[in-house]
């Protein structure tokens, strides 16, 4: 790692990845909008990795603006959830919420007033820096701050590494076409990442920070660079990562900047580093610094279906509807929405879903900018996903091998090791949907392992039942041989009672369960 | 000629004696074989194969006395994975032993239960929970859905469900 | 408002199939203009012969197998293969010959195997080397390249259609005067009988580095292969571990005993060279599938045709030496996996 680089100058690109059309339409329309309170929010209480917040309003409270709504269970990397405004409960209930899955979550539903009016629990801290680290993560976790690039994953949890810590890594590298609220952030507040930088710093013990921006993205490099120079912290640089998909993802980042392999399996951690998303370093540095928990965030609202592309902040909880509205609403090309990036962003069947912590984009796509629907054909062994792979996984090895599916063969060549990025569908010019064939074998493998699983239990039950019966038989047994011989002991001749007693301990055979 | 001969029948011979030996002084592996059959059966021990549980099943498969399409809870599964072990074509699976399904649990009415502690003798892997002139109850993670506690139960308060626990767990993964 | 539901990727790049195929058909057009220009109009029936056999076949099997003909046959596969079995026979080639070869490759090479993309062998090799094995009087006989036959005017277009309708000159035209052995072949016929390689390149079917008119084949080939690599529709693997495999055992041998080895300049622009380093062992479908493997694939077929030339009974080797490595591409793809990212170091 090379100490204090400041140099403009892009790493080298690697062999895996796809160079992919920017289409940054919503940055180059102008600055961050904010977007008032909504008619309704709909926050959701799961929204982290780990088990749900456990709510603690009813449906009548009046909360404020900032309020803990929900509280973070003492374990399963819970984190605590806010009213992103004043208002009334409505209800607690379940509610749709955008997920892969497309089911619904409780949530709890707010009717905002427009007062905004601030909770007055929490306050900035004249000098976060002078806080200890287990007080710094526990005012994340109280502050509800997840991975805001989409992984939902406890900021807290991860601060918490233990040492040996070398470098903490802030992405804000969107490798994703369209995507540009990291971008925006970085142009418009970068001084308050960095702010959010020296916390974690300080989290960490660590002494080396690196902004990690894309190649094209001038005017935020030249932002970070500028806040930079004027904070003159010498532990924190700028690093510039060629403009390819997917250099943004966790471990890819890493491997480009370190050159270190985050092993299957393990974390970021183990080879010495912590990467954290631009997003969550501001919404870190935003409790800090205001007293504001996280109760919005930026989305990038864009495609050639919305009327006014735009980087909106957003309370969490606002339905997408009305979020598509505020930036120019629908235009009469709109024919599909997708949370996320075309690569790995999911389709949404309709708009009346909240905003989450994980949403950093909605797509609003007309039909050319969606997959054109072209028929699949036989894959030809180009080899060309090999080459993409940033796994450097065989995608038309294990395309095979799930048509079977072949489950222990799947595993052995890296099943599991797939990140999902769509690289392979990209480059594919046989038009074979591998990602989907992968998320579908994985799923498979996953039940597998877990009939296997209960198969192993059951029979540990049933043996260690034999062994159980086996012992209740031994005993009775010896109970009644030591009947018969303390009677035969006693000296006292019953002949009839000892001959009835010999008769029930031979018709008690062993291995007879009755 | 005579010599082609007598050379080919020497070494049929000696062939012949090298497999002789080599079957007298490695021995046949016959626990290994039953092992493996029953390392691949879902362990439910219901009996419906006709025996009394998985290994006796595994056991007849390898004496040649049962079909390998007898385990209705493994499904096609179980029957590929014997068939792959054993080196045989693979067949549908005999519904004179039962259909497959989805995996299920039993569960106990509670209202109804009296207490008798019957069910739980009958339960293959004590998955049962109770004790006598309480009510009983099924541990839902333990369940095989051998369906063996259901005649077992003298006021019939003992049904299937289909087991959802598989799907939970995939979502809390 | 509804709206439609993808799986991602919602994007896709704009590789596909039939756009890989036609621009393989373009790549090919310099080393067409060579042949043409110093062999004569012949490989141009070749070509329709085959492409029309191919289409045919392809269309006929795709339906008895019930696949979408019109899906298929549009991706151009078929015309890639028909076309790479014309360019490699002789262009005095009765049309017969060419047809069975054609169809030997579209229904026994491809489709019986399963059809695009799961052919073991390269259907047009396939197809090359059971004309080999029928016809060697036909495969061996090559018209003489410009500048050298005697008449260029005898072997008029109606004389090579003639040709190709009958399998026979007209009575006054003797095929003789008119065909001769390849270099390659003419080479390995003169080693034979004892004559130095500096003697035999003085013949008048050599040119300045390899045979009259193959060098400037050669040369046109490696163009349009070099626009492959370019557009990145091959990759540099394979051509590259092939040449090694052919020119450093020539080298080595050429050094050891120029009398009787041919150099590596003549190697390399000799006979199918070019063609099959740039167009034939770059088939993805029945070459090796991870980088290294196709290092080892291309190696292998380098050598193997050095082999056959230098010591083997057939002028050339490249389909032998193709087809020999086709069926070592399943240990090759075991034993050449990447190390998959998390994994060891």
């Amino acid at each position: 790692m090379s100490n204090g680089r400041t140099s403009n100058q892009a790493l080298p690109l690697p062999a895996w990845g796809v160079r992919l059309e920017s289409r940054k339409i919503a940055a180059e329309t102008g600055p961050i909008n904010k977007m008032p309170p909504p008619g309704e929010l709909i926050v959701a209480l799961k929204q982290n990795v780990g088990v749900p917040a456990e709510p603690i309003v009813q449906p009548g409270d009046r909360v404020l603006k900032g309020q803990p709504i929900a509280t973070a269970p003492r374990w399963g990397l819970g984190v605590a959830v806010h009213a992103p405004t004043s208002g009334t409960v409505t209800a607690l209930e379940e509610r749709p919420i955008p997920g892969a899955g497309g089911g619904t979550g409780e949530s709890v539903v707010i009717e905002p007033d427009s007062k905004e009016e601030r909770y007055a629990g929490y306050v900035a801290q004249p000098n976060p820096l002078g806080l200890s680290p287990p007080q710094i993560r526990n005012d994340i976790t109280e502050a509800g701050i997840v991975g805001l690039g989409g992984a939902l994953f406890p900021t807290a949890t991860k601060l918490n590494p233990g040492s040996g810590i070398q470098a903490l890594i802030l992405n804000g590298v969107e490798c994703e076409p369209y995507i540009s609220a990291d971008n925006a952030l970085l142009i418009e507040r970068s001084d308050q990442v960095l702010l959010g930088a020296a916390v974690m710093l300080r989290a960490l013990d660590c002494d080396e920070c690196l902004v990690a921006v894309k190649a094209d993205m001038a005017e935020a490099r030249a932002a970070v660079q500028e806040a930079i120079d004027a904070l003159g912290d010498d532990r924190i640089s700028m690093v510039v990562v060629p403009a390819f998909y997917p250099a943004g993802g966790e471990r890819q980042l890493i491997e480009l900047i370190t050159g270190k392999e985050v092993q299957a399996g393990g974390l970021p951690w183990d080879v010495g580093v912590v990467c954290q998303n631009v997003g969550t370093v501001a919404a870190v540095a935003k409790f800090f610094g205001a007293g504001e928990p996280l109760i919005s965030r930026i989305v990038t609202v864009t495609g050639n279906g919305v009327g006014a592309p735009a980087n909106v902040e957003v309370m969490i909880g606002t339905p997408i509807g009305d979020l598509v509205e505020f930036a120019g609403g629908y235009t009469d090309a709109a024919a599909g929405l997708v949370m996320g990036g075309p690569m790995m962003g999911f389709s949404l069947p309709h708009d009346q879903l909240p905003v989450t912590k994980a949403t950093n984009c909605i797509l609003v796509a007309d039909q050319a900018e969606l997959d054109p629907s072209v028929r699949e054909m036989p894959c030809i062994r180009c080899g060309e996903c090999a080459r993409a792979c940033p796994a450097t996984l065989m995608p038309q090895q294990l395309l095979a091998l799930a048509r079977g599916p072949d489950y222990a063969a799947l595993e052995s060549q890296g099943l599991q090791d797939c990140i999902e990025c769509g690289c392979c569908d990209y480059v594919c010019p046989s038009y074979i949907p591998l990602t989907s064939r992968f998320i579908e074998a994985k799923q498979g493998l996953w039940e597998n392992h877990l009939v296997a699983q209960r198969s192993e239990r059951a029979l540990h039950r049933y043996e260690a039942r034999g062994k159980r019966l086996e012992r209740r038989e031994r005993d009775r047994s010896n109970e009644l041989q030591r009947q018969v011989d303390e009677i035969g002991a006693a000296g006292e001749i019953d002949a009839e009672a000892l001959r009835q007693l010999k008769q029930r301990v031979k018709s008690k055979k062993p291995g007879d369960n009755t | 000629m005579v010599a082609g001969l007598l050379l080919l029948a020497l070494l049929t011979g000696l062939l012949g004696l090298v497999l002789v030996v080599s079957a007298r002084r490695i021995p046949a592996d016959a626990i290994t074989v039953v092992d493996r059959l029953d390392s691949v059966l879902p362990h439910t021990q219901c009996g419906r194969c006709g025996y009394s549980g998985c290994r006796p099943y595994a056991a007849a498969i390898a004496a040649g006395e049962a079909d390998i399409n007898q385990c209705p809870p493994g499904g096609d599964e179980v029957i590929v994975a014997l068939s792959q072990l054993l080196g045989r074509p693979a067949k549908a699976l005999d519904e004179s032993f039962g259909l497959a399904g989805p995996p299920i649990v039993a569960v106990v009415d509670e209202d109804i239960c009296i207490g008798c502690a019957r069910c739980l003798d009958a339960c293959p892997v004590d998955a049962i929970l109770g004790a006598a002139k309480f009510s009983h109850t099924v541990i839902e993670n333990e369940c095989t859905g051998c369906e063996l506690c259901i005649p077992a139960c003298p006021v019939d308060c003992i049904t299937v469900t289909e087991n959802t626990s598989q799907l939970d767990a995939r979502a809390a993964h | 408002m509804k709206f439609a539901n993808n799986a991602a990727p919602h994007w896709r790049g704009a590789e596909s199939v039939p756009v890989l195929m036609r621009q393989v058909l373009y790549a090919l057009v310099p080393a067409l203009i060579g042949l043409v220009w110093f062999f004569g109009s012949g490989i141009i029936l070749n070509i329709l012969v085959a492409a029309v056999v191919a289409l045919g076949c392809e269309a006929l099997v795709l339906r008895i197998r019930k696949r979408p003909v019109g899906l298929f046959i549009s991706d151009y596969s078929a015309l890639v293969t028909a076309v790479l079995l014309a360019m490699s026979l002789p262009p005095l080639t009765p049309w017969w010959v060419t047809a069975t070869g054609t169809v030997f490759a579209i229904v026994f090479a491809k489709h019986l195997y399963g059809g695009l993309g799961h052919n073991v062998f390269n259907p047009a090799m396939a197809g090359y080397a059971v004309l080999l094995v029928s016809f060697p009087e036909d495969m061996a006989a090559w018209p003489l390249p410009r500048g050298v036959a005697p008449d260029q005017q005898a072997l008029s277009l109606l004389t090579v259609l003639q040709y190709w309708a009958t399998g026979a000159m007209p009575i006054d035209v003797s095929v003789d005067a008119f065909t001769a052995a390849t270099p390659l072949n003419s080479v390995k016929g003169q080693l034979g009988m004892m004559r130095t390689m500096q003697e035999i390149v003085g013949g008048p079917l050599f040119g300045n580095i390899a045979g009259r008119g193959w060098e400037w084949i050669n040369t046109a080939t490696a163009l349009g292969g070099g626009w492959l690599l370019y557009r990145r529709i091959i990759r540099w693997q394979i051509p590259t571990a092939m040449l090694i495999g052919l020119l450093v055992p020539a080298l080595v041998l050429y050094i050891v005993d120029p009398a009787t080895h041919p150099s590596p300049a003549f190697h390399l622009l000799s006979g199918g060279t070019m063609l099959g380093v740039f167009f034939i062992a770059t088939d993805p479908v029945s070459a090796a599938a991870s980088n290294r493997g196709r290092l080892i694939y291309g190696l292998g077929i380098g050598i193997i045709t050095y082999v056959v030339r230098n010591w083997g009974a057939y002028p050339d080797g490249i389909a032998f030496a193709v087809l020999l490595m086709n069926l070592a591409v399943p240990l090759i793809d075991r034993y050449t996996r990447p190390r998959i990212y998390g994994h060891g170091t």
